[in-house]
């Protein structure tokens, strides 16, 4: 590890954080009767043989992350990218190794928390009240949700049940929902990427203001263009094992190089 | 500000170095992520998120209907058919009424009841299996899963009772006030039923496969709880049968709940058909199950999520 001699105050400290997730039933025979049945009687045996398969899907990650940093974090599908972030965000448990956060990371995001049935309105109030805002805050912000999610402006979508919103539609209020709260340190998954171009740019400035009041931010994309713009470190993972941690620039080259990949604009 | 850090080989760290980081973290005030907060902190987490509680119940129990054509009304017609089919077996087919004054009030109550219990510790068991995508994505303490879904069916319940009320009118039973006791009677059966679902969500959390057992466990229960018969006019019948049995079956909670809405509700259910000291186990039951249910959740919490 280099030295932290940073006078920086440190938000995020991951310690040779291993992550595993088990998935029943894909022993040999998979779903088959016989092989559930063999599961059970050999129990007490290793959970290979239990039909148990376990995934590691990050292996002894270790980083620091300073207050005021926004931190890329790049990789090739299925690399434990939204893994980490989640452990991050305490929502995984990991299975060696230590997380430690200043405060309480949150995830941007509420797509579970919401329910197609309900309309967009009501919508608002649940996701709201899901990231643990009071509901004298929601109300407070219904209006800007609303208006910034820009759902209102083809005709009265808000009172309509969200099933019947166009995906782009739907993304934008979750997206908008999401933003409302301001993180101290703040986890982005790819949320750049929704809605159309009007929209993107809202998104992008309105990251940049969460940006601002959050001491840390953590993007998980694809889009090498969209980390340049807001990242200034980057860490590549590739097949659960941190592969480079350093600068912006040099990184994405060496990993442009390793996707054989041009550099976009 | 950044550190050229390139992967470091894949080895464990040396002792002293994760040690260093443990006391960096500690220095700068950093916490374990994801940890399990205090039993005293978990509990005013869990108030704080009390709104979040309600709007997610009443939010599954409309969300549940709103693609019918009649919507809300299903919620009283569902239990209304249940009732009916009930009667229909019990009542007229195999003849259970027999010996009990006001059948139909009796039974439905019984079925609506009973549905409360059985619907809670259902969605109590799949609250977290069935809902990892929430629980993965925010913060919230996952207690809030069992008693959100235990409050959806007591608002469930509150809409049968309408329906029961009116049964109750129908049949002329007079209104008394012994009608009060219905609430601390719902509120003694809420604190069960939220309790049993915390801890059938916590089995069901690391043991998906209860989901499958439990409809045989409950639908067992059900018929040992009287809740279309009378256990006291059934042992009435069978006088061989040893009098511990007939006070096992009228103790448990099933039992007890719905034993003691027929007493608040019915003049014609009376003290004498429930067990001595029924308000105690009652209380007993509820505490047991919401206490007990709690702390058991709790001592996993940190662990919901992994899979």
């Amino acid at each position: 590890m280099a030295e932290p001699v940073n006078t920086d105050i440190p938000t995020v400290i991951a310690d040779a954080v291993d992550i595993v997730y088990r998935v029943n039933g894909t022993g040999a025979g998979r779903g088959s009767a016989t092989a559930a049945l063999n599961r059970i009687v050999r129990r007490r045996k290793s959970e290979q043989a239990a039909g148990v398969r376990k995934v590691h899907a990050v292996k002894k990650v270790s980083f620091m992350a300073y207050r005021g940093e926004a931190i890329g974090l790049i990789g090739t599908n299925g690399s434990g990218k939204s893994t980490l972030l989640k452990a991050v965000a305490g929502l995984l448990p990991v299975e060696n190794g230590h997380i430690y956060t200043d405060g309480q990371p949150s995830l941007l995001g509420v797509n579970a928390a919401l329910m197609n049935d309900l309309t967009g309105e009501r919508n608002v109030y649940l996701g709201g009240l899901a990231m643990g805002m009071s509901r004298e805050q929601v109300k407070e912000r219904y209006q800007e949700i609303v208006e910034f999610s820009g759902i209102n402006e083809k005709g009265d979508f808000i009172t309509l049940p969200m099933r019947t919103y166009s995906s782009g539609m739907a993304a934008r209020l979750r997206f908008s929902i999401a933003a409302a709260k301001d993180h101290d340190v703040l986890l982005i998954d790819e949320a750049l990427a929704t809605g159309d171009r009007s929209f993107q740019k809202r998104s992008e400035a309105r990251i940049r203001e969460l940006r601002k009041h959050a001491g840390t931010v953590f993007l998980v994309s694809h889009n090498n263009k969209s980390i340049r713009d807001t990242c200034e470190r980057v860490l590549w993972l590739e097949r659960g094992e941190l592969r480079m941690d350093g600068p912006t620039d040099d990184v994405l080259k060496e990993y442009e190089a390793f996707t054989g990949e041009k550099p976009k604009s | 500000m950044t550190q050229a850090l390139h992967t470091p080989p894949p080895t464990a760290p040396a002792p002293a170095e994760a040690h260093d980081l443990a006391a960096l973290a500690a220095r700068h005030g950093l916490s374990v992520s994801g940890a399990r907060p205090s039993l005293p902190e978990y509990v005013r987490q869990l108030v704080a998120r009390r709104h979040f509680i309600g709007a997610f119940a009443t939010a599954k129990l409309t969300a549940q209907y709103s693609q019918a054509k009649l919507g809300q009304v299903w919620q009283v017609l569902t239990p209304l058919l249940n009732a009916a089919v009930y009667y229909f077996i019990f009542g007229k087919l195999l003849g259970t009424s027999r010996g009990i004054p006001d059948y139909i009030p009796f039974l439905v109550t019984g079925v609506f009841v009973w549905t409360f219990t059985q619907s809670s510790i259902m969605a109590g068991t799949r609250a977290i299996s069935g809902n990892l995508g929430l629980v993965r994505a925010l913060h919230f303490p996952r207690a809030a899963l069992p008693i959100s879904f235990a409050l959806q069916q007591l608002q469930q319940l509150l809409f049968s009772m309408a329906a029961l009320f009116v049964i109750l009118l129908c049949f002329g039973i007079p209104i008394t006030a012994s009608w009060v006791l219905v609430l601390p009677a719902l509120f003694l059966q809420f604190t069960f039923n939220a309790g049993v679902a915390m801890v059938m969500a916590r089995m069901g959390a690391k043991t998906p496969d209860i989901a499958q057992l439990m409809p045989f466990v409950l639908r067992t229960w059900m018929y040992a709880s009287g809740v279309m018969f009378s256990i006291t006019a059934m042992m009435a019948k069978h006088k061989d049968m040893p009098s511990w049995v007939s006070t096992a079956l009228q103790c448990n909670p099933g039992a007890i709940y719905i034993d003691l809405m027929r007493f608040a509700l019915m003049d014609s259910f009376h003290a004498n058909q429930l067990p001595p000291h029924v308000w105690a186990i009652a209380t007993g039951w509820a505490l047991l199950a919401g206490v007990g249910g709690f702390i058991y959740f709790w001592k996993a919490e940190e662990t919901y999520g992994r899979g």
